[in-house]
């Protein structure tokens, strides 16, 4: 009953939206919108009975009613608390799913290079839009469904063939306003061309604590050997929920790096899907998340080999505290002509009470004989001994767990190439463990 | 272990050697499933109320989850199996009451020599008591006397519902019930016979039982219900083995094999599976969608499941064990090979619930030609479950740029203090591996057989010796021709 309620809370509200943008709704990409919200109407919220819904049950998300919000004013000092210490970068501030100008700081860019709202560029340049809306995030459940229904601003990021941006981007996400359960849909598209490259942050953080729900979709698109860095850190307060789709599409001899760090949230699903549909690819996911409570963290990734010789590398870790629970589910595709494909995928995670639980479905589904592809899976808890080693050279039980936790984690933090990002997750890890 | 190089005969009668179909007079249900099917076959077979009863019930189930919910979550293609199309009950008319073999139909004699499990030799030889299944009736049974020295029941289900209905009652359904799956509950209503035994206390049985099943007759679909039961200390090691006439429609086989190990027993089930799989162009072959099940419900019990699956068209099948008693242990041991147009979806479960229980998965899975090969399997880890270790590997090994290997493994854990590990790899058969034996001057065939009989020693050496051998043999028969 819950569940016909919130499809037709939300199919009402776009309605309303609808009735208020007499100047679009002619336009190709309202046309877009209306088929999502009839997808929408058709596929609904995701149940407990669909196969990649399993183990995570949004029940609890709808039990509210979530609606979009305005952008609120926040102060300097508010942005201030969640920039990375050190670090230079093209600042974009993103308020419940709107650009915010003013508080973003763009440095001036080599010629074509855009970072601009999604909101703007529909104006200005709606064939860019066109061309990639939509094209790579396919519709296949609930969420995407809304998110594209409901599409209106994010950030866009496109680069041209030979460019390059110096510095991360930095997008950092507020929700909240204190009123409103607030609802947040930001679009984002990555566009990168030839030989050029790109490294973005994309974080997440509440500014009330009040329930509120963020459904991002990414669309990322790499030209012929570029290369792209997409460093995501999820922090948001325990009682928000976040839905995030990233679907990346690689052409020949690029290189992704996808890094998730998930520490808040009450229930988070991370869906991370690249194609890597040219030869010489490399796609590399790494993924932490630390859970308390009862937090609810679900990963799910999917590597499509479409080609052959492309290499994708895998390594997912958790540590699960209280009653907490992670889901891990990745999915390695290699179509029938991907032959001389190299697949590596890890999963592991440690278990520190009796009350959380992990599921995990690494799954393989192999097309082509000429392959490599390996996965290994681990679950336990600490081991015991290691804390004996550690204790009886005088390490406080709580310390020497503490230290051998933030060993596990390293493998993850040994990915990343900048220090100042390392140190300033690595702190956060650390304050988490408290 | 030797790879035996298969000589020029075997090469070639490689392609399905059990291929022939015996003549004997069948007393047939007319085709079809109802209510009345299932009083016909329960009358035919002398059954007491109560088994009526349970298989009505059954019945009354299985028609509740028809169609919209039969299983379509396996990563199999097939068109729909039509129930109403299939003979449910076939018995050689000649019901022979045994003394001893002489009074076998000669036929039916032949064939299991073509089988080459000659009873005579069977008993002079190997000392293997067989309760060879012809059909669906149980056509002879032999060593029965020595076993029973021993307090060993070992008959087929029908004669153990007549003359051991208070074990039957006990333990049928207890750990596969009629509300377990579609083909569970359609094998429940409609079982015609199987393989019952039950071990008494303290007792480690002398020999390997084992059951030789077939399918004759076309159109029959074969429902074999097995149940064995091992009470405290109690030891069986079990094997079963399969071949069936080449028939041109898609023959169903929807078995139900239910184990029982009490506190301190021990349970081995092996089996090897050759049944028809189809022709070149997947034409043909048997649907093997089985139910196999252990419960380990003493203390210090343990289940070992081995198999060996080389043939159907397409096989659907998860032996799996409940580990309830502390301190059990469950293992599972499985070569699973496709060629042509073969499909299969097999793996296992494993249900961790008492506390220090172990698992051990080892899966090989081989997929050549156009075939599809997938392992899926469960390990669960309920909260209470202390301890509990699981080790899991499953491999896969594709010949030819054709095929598909694919893991679906889920894996729960709802404990801390369990250790749950879990590898998998996917590769070809490695070009230097080749070259290596090549340039010795073995022939390309033989090379890769040995290979491939290397790959699956893990499982193979699980196998009671006259398994692994026949196993080795077949492994070469099902991968002839695919290396192009």
């Amino acid at each position: 009953m819950e569940n016909i309620k919130s499809k037709d809370w939300y199919l009402t509200n776009f309605k309303t939206i609808e009735g208020s943008i007499n100047g679009e709704s002619k336009t190709p990409f309202h046309e877009l919108r209306r088929k999502a919200i009839e997808k929408f109407e058709e596929v609904d919220f995701p149940t407990a009975k669909d196969e990649d819904w399993k183990y995570t049950s949004i029940s609890e998300i709808l039990k509210y009613k979530f609606e979009s919000a305005e952008t609120i004013k926040v102060s300097k000092e508010e942005i201030n608390k969640h920039l990375i210490p050190g670090l230079k970068v093209n600042l974009v501030v993103v308020i419940n799913g709107n650009f915010s100008k003013e508080l973003s700081h763009i440095h001036k860019q080599a010629d074509g290079v855009r970072i601009d709202s999604f909101k703007n560029l529909r104006k200005s340049d709606p064939d860019l839009i066109m061309e990639h809306f939509g094209k790579h995030a396919q519709i296949d459940n609930g969420f995407v469904a809304l998110n594209t229904a409901f599409a209106n601003d994010g950030i866009v990021i496109s680069v041209p063939d030979n460019a390059a941006i110096e510095d991360y981007v930095h997008i950092l996400n507020l929700t909240g306003n204190g009123t409103s359960n607030v609802l947040s849909q930001p679009r984002n598209l990555v566009i990168i061309g030839k030989n050029s490259a790109v490294k973005v942050i994309e974080s997440y953080h509440s500014i009330s604590d009040t329930e509120s729900l963020v459904n991002v979709v990414n669309e990322v698109s790499l030209g012929e050997n570029s290369h792209f860095g997409l460093y995501k850190l999820q922090k948001e307060c325990n009682r928000s929920f976040h839905i995030n789709r990233t679907q990346a599409h690689q052409s020949k001899g690029s290189e992704f790096t996808h890094f998730s760090i998930t520490l808040g949230g009450s229930i988070v699903r991370n869906d991370t899907n690249i194609v890597l549909d040219g030869e010489n690819c490399t796609g590399n996911l790494f993924g932490l998340y630390l859970t308390e409570g009862t937090q609810h963290v679900d990963n799910h990734t999917l590597i499509d080999h479409a080609k052959p010789h492309c290499r994708s590398n895998e390594m997912y870790k958790g540590v699960l505290n209280d009653k907490s629970r992670g889901v891990f589910n990745g999915k390695v595709f290699v179509r029938e002509d991907a032959q001389k494909t190299n697949a590596y995928q890890s999963n592991k995670a440690i278990l520190l009470t009796a009350d959380c639980k992990v599921d995990t479905k690494p799954q393989l589904e192999i097309y082509a004989d000429d392959v490599k592809c390996s996965h290994g899976a681990a679950i336990g808890q600490l081991d015991e001994e290691a804390v004996f080693y550690l204790r009886s050279r005088g390490i406080g039980e709580e310390l020497a767990r503490k230290v051998l936790i933030r060993a596990f984690a390293n493998d993850i933090f040994e990915t990343l190439t900048s220090a100042e990002l390392h140190d300033h997750l690595n702190h956060l890890v650390y304050d988490k463990l408290k | 272990m030797s790879t035996e190089l298969s000589n020029v005969e075997e090469l070639a009668i490689k392609d399905y050697k059990y291929g022939f179909q015996t003549e004997i007079d069948m007393d047939t249900l007319p085709k079809g499933l109802s209510e009345e099917t299932v009083r016909a076959i329960s009358l035919r077979k002398g059954e007491p109320e109560w088994m009526l009863e349970w298989r009505l019930k059954a019945y009354r189930h299985w028609l509740t989850i028809k169609k919209e919910n039969e299983p379509h979550w396996a990563n199999l293609k097939f068109p729909d199996v039509d129930f109403q199309d299939i003979i449910y009950y076939a018995a050689p008319k000649q019901k022979p009451v045994i003394n001893s073999l002489d009074e076998v139909d000669p036929e039916l004699l032949k064939t299991f020599e073509k089988l080459g499990i000659s009873l005579q030799e069977q008993k002079r030889l190997s000392g293997v008591a067989v309760d060879a299944v012809f059909d669906s009736v149980s056509v002879t049974t032999t060593f029965k006397a020595e076993l029973s020295k021993h307090g060993i029941i070992f008959c087929s289900m029908s004669e153990a519902v007549k003359e051991h209905p208070e074990l039957v009652k006990k333990y049928i359904g207890s750990v596969v019930p009629y509300t377990d799956n579609f083909y569970a509950a359609l094998n429940s209503a409609v079982f015609s016979d199987g393989s019952f035994c039950y071990i008494p206390k303290g007792v480690r049985c002398p020999m390997e039982l084992s059951t030789y099943f077939r399918i004759n007759t076309s159109g029959t679909g074969q429902f074999e219900r097995t149940l064995l039961i091992a009470d405290n200390g109690g030891y069986v090691s079990y094997l079963e083995g399969c071949t069936a006439p080449m028939r041109d429609e898609n023959q169903l086989h929807a078995a139900v094999v239910e184990l029982i190990a009490l506190d301190d027993a021990t349970i081995k089930y092996s089996t090897v599976q050759n049944w028809y799989p189809g022709d070149k162009e997947g034409k043909g072959g048997i649907y093997n969608f089985v139910t196999k099940r252990g419960a380990c419900r003493g203390v210090n019990s343990k289940i070992t499941w081995t198999q060996v699956e080389t043939g159907s068209a397409i096989t659907w099948k998860y032996p799996s064990c409940i580990l309830q008693g502390d301190n059990s242990i469950g293992e599972f041991y499985s070569v699973a090979v496709t060629n042509n147009h073969q499909q299969a979806d097999t793996g296992t479960k494993m249900i961790h619930l008492g506390r220090n229980t172990k698992s051990t998965i080892v899966s090989k899975g081989i997929s050549a030609g156009k075939s599809n090969n997938s392992y899926r399997g469960l390990v669960r880890v309920h909260k209470k479950a202390e301890n509990a270790r699981n080790f899991t590997q499953c491999d896969s090994l594709l010949i030819g740029d054709r095929c598909g290997a694919h893991t679906f493994p889920y894996i729960e854990v709802g404990n801390p203090s369990a250790k749950v590990e879990h590898e998998a790899t996917t590769s070809k058969i490695g070009e230097d591996q080749l070259f290596y034996l090549r340039q010795r001057g073995i022939a390309m065939e033989d090379a890769i057989n040995m290979i491939v009989n290397g790959y699956c020693k893990d499982v193979f050496r699980e196998l009671p010796m006259e398994f692994a051998v026949e196993a080795q043999k077949l492994l070469s028969i099902s991968l002839e021709g695919s290396v192009g």
